[in-house]
């Protein structure tokens, strides 16, 4: 069985087709069924984009640009992307940081500590739906929270959670980040993980206090992890759909809008096909350039495995 | 080293890097649990609450801040699980979910193959447009991807929603898959090319079985994203015949709006799949997002 056989080595690596034929064999499936179903359909959006179209008759009435006129002066689309923005600067400022300091707490050596990791990283697997609706209810008027808030005497406290057009979005935002938090949770300890104990030890002995050492010799070598999150967490809430249809369906009066949602009213709810691949377009425009910006300037360093858990 | 030096000069240094003392580690850890203990019951309190508030009344349950019902109601839990509704929506999800990582899997791992291990003039132009899949959720496409779908007749179809779902899922897979392939080293391949394995043969016999703990991953990834889809089972599946899941729970919530006590059963009982595989899967989908399965 294991003689050598030269022979077969040649034939193996030999001529030019049998050297493409499993390579395209093996690639085509995947590529089938890309292209039939991510890049075809971004490239018909485009197009229909330039129609006023109901999504049902022939396409025949072009109107060029005019839909993406339309979408960045309607009222509703701007406090749609604002409302995006929201989340995602929201996200940077609160959830990144949070996650962090759970994973630099979890990095740390202790019993229990298995125990809460299951707890903390599980509502990953919770669907979103789910989620949404559990939230929903235990945050409606009579729901638990301002039960339980005027049972502790803090009436003051008693809110209309997903009713009140100030606060929706600041109710949206604690349960997206209740469902992601543990997700970049996991990512950044990861990161932690692969950062050698000793160096920080070695600035402590060097005399640094504990926020130095973080700051000067973790901080600056979790850098790669720490961007992929940072890009996950963004292109996630540039299409921010689920919690969000799931719970207020963009209300009330439109307060809590975000473009994925918007999208979906103008398209399938009010049936301007045109129109809303419009709206998909200027989302898929933003999430590209943001995407190459960040590329650019960002995870420039970070080469490979950039977009994963770069280590 | 500086670093000697100073240890020596200052002891005490020694006990803040690492603390020996019983008494002073034991007041360390009630510090850590009670940190963990207060980010726990902000995730176990609400989920606590779901589960609990399905085996109350509504009367019981509006306004009332009390956990734990007065008199346990299981009709709404026995109800549901009898009614044949919500087996109906786990098993199209399962159809589902069986579809498309069956077919993300298999179709990631032939290509990553390929762009791994093999060098031809056009894999990192491929790769590239692969890996730009990862910049744009599926959102981005739904429209036209309905019209698409309505025009092949998919729609109603579980492969309406496992083909696109999987074809979403196939830069992320083969991301994680490609540099696990390419750490194989370069000897195994030449030996088994010696002992007479072809292309295929080295795929199927030596670096599949060497990436099970990669392909035991992105399985996992692929079923918890699959399992929670909502957008695109939203406008493909047209009756309750055809539910999975997630548009299940939504529908419920909507038909019983004011039953909540009825909701909240439902929403427990969707959850129990997906956490019952979480606990199962948790050592996979943790190593998989964290540097084992990426780096190899």
């Amino acid at each position: 069985m294991a003689t050598f056989t030269p022979q077969r080595v040649q034939s193996a690596s030999g001529g030019r087709s049998a050297r493409w034929l499993p390579i395209i064999l093996l690639l085509l499936p995947a590529l089938v069924l890309y292209a039939a179903f991510v890049l075809l359909p971004i490239v018909q959006g485009a197009y229909y984009s330039l129609f006023k179209w109901n999504g049902l008759q022939p396409l025949t009435n072009f109107i060029g640009l005019d839909n993406y006129a339309k979408a960045l002066g309607t009222r509703q689309f701007t406090n749609a992307v604002w409302n995006n923005a929201f989340v995602i600067i929201l996200s940077l400022t609160v959830q990144i940081p949070f996650s962090l300091a759970l994973a630099t707490y979890l990095n740390a050596r202790f019993p229990g500590r298995a125990l809460f990791r299951l707890i903390f990283f599980l509502p990953y697997v919770i669907s979103e739906v789910i989620t949404a609706i559990m939230f929903y209810l235990l945050l409606q008027p009579d729901g638990m929270v301002n039960s339980v808030l005027r049972w502790a005497g803090l009436g003051g406290f008693v809110q209309d959670w997903f009713g009140d057009t100030a606060l929706v979005m600041w109710t949206l935002f604690f349960v997206i980040s209740w469902k992601y938090f543990g997700f970049h949770m996991i990512l950044l300890l990861a990161g932690l993980q692969g950062i050698p104990r000793e160096l920080s030890e070695a600035a402590l002995i060097d005399g640094a206090g504990r926020w130095q050492a973080f700051r000067y010799v973790t901080l600056p070598l979790l850098g790669p992890t720490l961007r992929v999150s940072v890009f996950l967490s963004i292109i996630g809430a540039l299409q921010l759909f689920d919690i969000v249809y799931a719970t207020t369906r963009g209300g009330p009066l439109h307060a809590s809008d975000t473009m994925a949602t918007y999208m979906f009213d103008v398209g399938f709810i009010r049936s301007q096909m045109g129109y809303g691949s419009a709206v998909a377009v200027i989302l898929f425009a933003v999430c590209l350039v943001f995407a190459l910006l960040y590329q650019r300037f960002v995870l420039r360093r970070d080469t490979e495995g950039a977009i994963t858990v770069a280590g | 080293m500086a670093a000697t030096h100073t240890a020596t000069s200052r002891p005490g240094l020694q006990v803040a890097v690492r603390d020996r003392r019983p008494v002073r580690r034991y007041l360390r850890y009630c510090g850590m649990w009670l940190v963990g203990g207060l980010v726990a019951a902000v995730i176990m309190v609400p989920l606590l609450y779901a589960v609990l508030d399905g085996f109350k009344t509504n009367g019981e349950l509006v306004g009332s801040p009390a956990l734990l019902p007065n008199e346990w109601v299981t009709s709404n839990y026995t109800e549901i699980l009898a009614s044949g509704e919500f087996w109906g929506f786990m098993a199209n999800s399962v159809i589902v979910g069986l579809i498309s990582v069956g077919l993300v899997v298999t179709f990631s791992s032939f290509a990553a193959y390929v762009l791994a291990r093999f060098s031809f003039r056009g894999r990192e132009l491929i790769y590239t447009i692969f890996t730009l899949g990862l910049l744009f959720p599926i959102a981005v496409a739904i429209l036209p991807l309905f019209v698409e779908l309505r025009s092949f007749n998919l729609l109603g179809n579980p492969l309406g929603v496992a083909l696109p779902q999987a074809a979403f899922g196939l830069p992320l897979t083969i991301i994680i898959l490609r540099p696990f392939f390419r750490s194989i080293p370069r000897e195994l391949e030449d030996a088994a090319r010696v002992d007479g394995c072809g292309v295929f043969g080295f795929f199927w016999r030596i670096l599949l079985p060497l990436s099970r703990p990669a392909l035991a991953t992105v399985t996992v990834l692929a079923i918890v994203s699959t399992w929670n889809a909502f957008f695109l089972p939203l406008l493909v599946f047209q009756g309750p015949e055809q539910w999975t899941l997630p548009l299940g729970v939504m529908n419920y919530s909507d038909q019983y709006s004011s039953d909540w006590a009825r909701i909240l059963a439902f929403t427990t009982l969707s959850m129990v799949p997906a956490v019952v595989f979480y606990v199962i899967a948790e050592r996979h989908i943790v190593s998989g997002l964290t540097s084992g399965s990426v780096k190899g």
